[in-house]
């Protein structure tokens, strides 16, 4: 027995030499395993990465199941969606598991985004890590958009008509380029297997791509700790970081067991609540698309609706262009404003929970006005709503916009040199 | 400090959705909506519903993403029979309910072709469906002689005023906060409340036709969250022994 054991463990090692001879494994391995350091007071906040990418890898698996039953048409696309939730074995499963796993992602990604206000993140040395990640965000929200038509039920045909055509406010080129992305004088067949192709093809491979970016500049800076203690300033004779723990397998197993946590909440919602009281799949959207029927009342899926809130915030025209189109500025800008974090915080310290009173309020009010305009987003327009969005833009915008100065204006207390 | 947080952010989304735009909004009409409850374990009435569909509605309005054979198994209706009592069009087993009329005829006599109901219980609600077929009521400026409380001048006709009988609108004219109807005695076949169970069927029936894999996905929704309770005691356990050499 012994003797045969260790016959193995000589093949495996021999086997794993002759690998690292002609491929970077045990290198690798250690590399971004088994000896990358993470600071051993990672949070709840920090397993949001990586439920993110296991969501992401959801999406793909699920995602790729689907298009074998799914028919990229204006006739078929309802119908085939419909076949996938009664005739294909499973299916219903594949379709709750993909459109919940739709809003999880948003959810487990906006958390994500939180936790890097919350902790400075986006600092130095992470300023490009903060990028990619904002890149990959842009990516997110382009394949949700593309991904929402596919159905062709009335909400996805209605609700890609209103995004497609602000852009027909830009000055000159509007109408035109209005015409040459939906390919056609309006949202058609065409539209659809173009979005179809973006969805399934293009934006997944910039998505993988990115992420994959997004991990090499991480393990190269490595992660911030939530008391903003660099782990690599202290290390022990051997080199390794007194304050960190490899990620294999302390980190895994962290995120093993909130993998399962994360299944349960996440298989609730599958199975005892997949339209989730209309909210993650909209009433309208059980009715096939029809050019001729406006629903009642259109609203994006709810993790847009804080920026279409936004959008419609924007009522008055402005040097003579009309107000739509300073709504889709006030609305791309709203998206784009956290890309700018990295250069806009000029605090001494990163952690929340180390600078003032001012930065704490102002995150508290950025917060709950986002929150705000998520529900002014869904709920139909009216004069009192205009008014709230107004402020609440503005509150948005004034957390980036004044964070140079209130930063520094205000009293910080010395971020730790060592973990406690 | 992370389970305050969870904490925290549960009572949040809970508070949150409960204040929310309810997307299943009562009728724009004001008129106020009894309460339904589907039950989808009631096979007897997932039945009766059926045969109701089949005698009242099918003639108009399709379920074309919704197979006989699978209505039939799910409801417990061997095919022989289904294929005697229920499909009348000569359609083989495997196929689609779709009604026989035909879309031009459809709009000459109703305007447009009765829209599919597979899933009209998902676009609106049981509970909308349940207060609209009972809420037709006689108005003779209609081209079909009735009106609805729930969707006002809707182009439907009354299609059980032979079961439900004759319902009149009793409120006057401009009357406000004014919400009653009433059947002319012996119009129907059915009484009151024979005619509410028979709707209370149809619609029940509907809801099963929106969802027809409801009851398995519970069902096997409940070994599944008993499977990863379980997993996750065990990675709990061992995510705590891998962390006793840190702390």
């Amino acid at each position: 027995m012994q003797q045969s054991q260790g016959r193995f463990a000589t093949n495996l090692r021999s086997f794993v030499g002759w690998l690292d001879d002609r491929f970077p494994a045990t290198e690798t391995w250690e590399y971004h395993l088994s000896k990358y350091y993470a600071p051993r007071n990672h949070n709840f906040w920090y397993l949001m990465g990586w439920l993110a990418t296991f969501i992401l890898v959801l999406q793909l698996v699920t995602g790729i199941w689907l298009t074998m039953s799914y028919v990229p048409s204006g006739e078929g696309a309802f119908a085939s969606v419909e076949y996938i939730m009664r005739d294909v074995e499973f299916g219903w499963l594949l379709r709750y598991l993909h459109s919940t796993g739709a809003s999880a992602f948003f959810v487990i990604v906006y958390l994500h985004m939180f936790r890097g206000l919350m902790y400075g993140s986006y600092r130095k040395p992470r300023e490009l890590l903060w990028l990619i990640g904002m890149a990959i965000y842009l990516a997110l929200m382009a394949e949700g958009f593309f991904g929402y038509l596919l159905p062709w039920g009335n909400m996805s045909y209605w609700g890609a008509q209103v995004i497609v055509s602000l852009v027909g406010a830009i000055p000159f080129v509007g109408p035109d380029l209005m015409e040459w992305l939906r390919g056609d004088y309006l949202m058609s067949d065409i539209t659809l297997n173009r979005f179809f192709a973006l969805h399934v093809v293009a934006l997944p491979l910039i998505l993988v791509g990115l992420v994959f970016v997004h991990f090499i500049a991480l393990h190269h800076v490595g992660s911030t700790a939530p008391d903003g203690v660099d782990i690599k300033k202290f290390k022990d004779a051997a080199g390794k970081p007194l304050d960190g723990v490899p990620f294999w397998p302390y980190t895994v197993t962290h995120d093993v067991h909130a993998t399962v946590v994360f299944l349960f909440l996440f298989c609730a919602v599958v199975f005892f609540a997949p339209e989730m009281g209309g909210y993650f799949l909209e009433k309208p959207n059980f009715e096939m698309a029809d050019p001729l029927k406006t629903p009642e009342h259109i609203a994006p899926v709810w993790y847009y609706t804080p920026f279409y809130a936004m959008l419609r915030a924007a009522t008055f025209p402005l040097f003579g262009v009309p107000a739509k189109f300073w709504g889709l500025v006030v609305m791309v800008g709203a998206i784009v404003i956290p890309a700018f974090l990295p250069w806009l915080d000029k605090s001494p310290v990163a952690p929340m929970r180390f600078k003032g009173a001012i930065s704490k309020a102002m995150l508290a009010i950025f917060v709950v006005s986002f929150f705000i305009l998520g529900y002014l987003g869904m709920v139909p327009p009216s004069p009192l709503a205009t008014v709230l969005a107004q402020i609440c833009t503005v509150l948005y915008f004034a957390y980036f916009v004044l964070m140079p100065w209130y930063t520094r204006a205000e009293k910080t207390r010395p971020v730790p040199e060592r973990v406690a | 400090m992370a389970h305050r947080l969870v904490l925290v952010l549960a009572a949040l989304f809970a508070t949150a959705t409960g204040n929310l735009p309810n997307p299943a909004a009562a009728a724009a009409s004001g008129w106020p909506m009894e309460a339904m409850e589907p039950d989808l374990r009631d096979l007897p009435s997932l039945q009766r519903g059926l045969r109701l569909y089949t005698n009242y509605c099918l003639g108009c309005h399709s379920l074309r993403f919704q197979r006989y054979e699978r209505t039939a198994d799910d409801l417990g209706i061997p095919h022989d029979v289904a294929l005697e009592t229920v499909i009348f069009t000569g359609q083989k087993i495997g196929e689609p309910m779709t009604t026989s009329m035909d879309t031009d005829q459809a709009r000459d006599w109703f305007g447009g072709p009765a829209p599919d109901l597979t899933m009209v219980t998902r676009v609106r609600s049981p509970e909308w469906l349940y207060n609209y077929l009972k809420a037709f009521y006689v108005d003779e400026s209609r081209p079909f002689g009735v009106n609805n409380k729930v969707f006002e001048n809707v182009g439907m006709p009354h299609v059980m005023l032979d079961l439900q009988g004759v319902q009149r609108d009793m409120c006057a004219p401009e009357a406000e906060d004014c919400f009653e109807l009433a059947v002319d005695a012996g119009t129907g076949l059915y009484s009151s409340g024979e005619y509410d169970r028979a709707v209370f069927d149809l619609v029940n029936f509907l809801h099963y036709v929106g969802e027809p894999m409801r009851l398995e996905r519970q069902r096997l929704g409940v070994y599944v969250l008993l499977f990863l309770a379980f997993l996750g005691v065990f990675t709990w356990l061992l995510n705590r022994e891998f962390w006793k050499d840190v702390h």
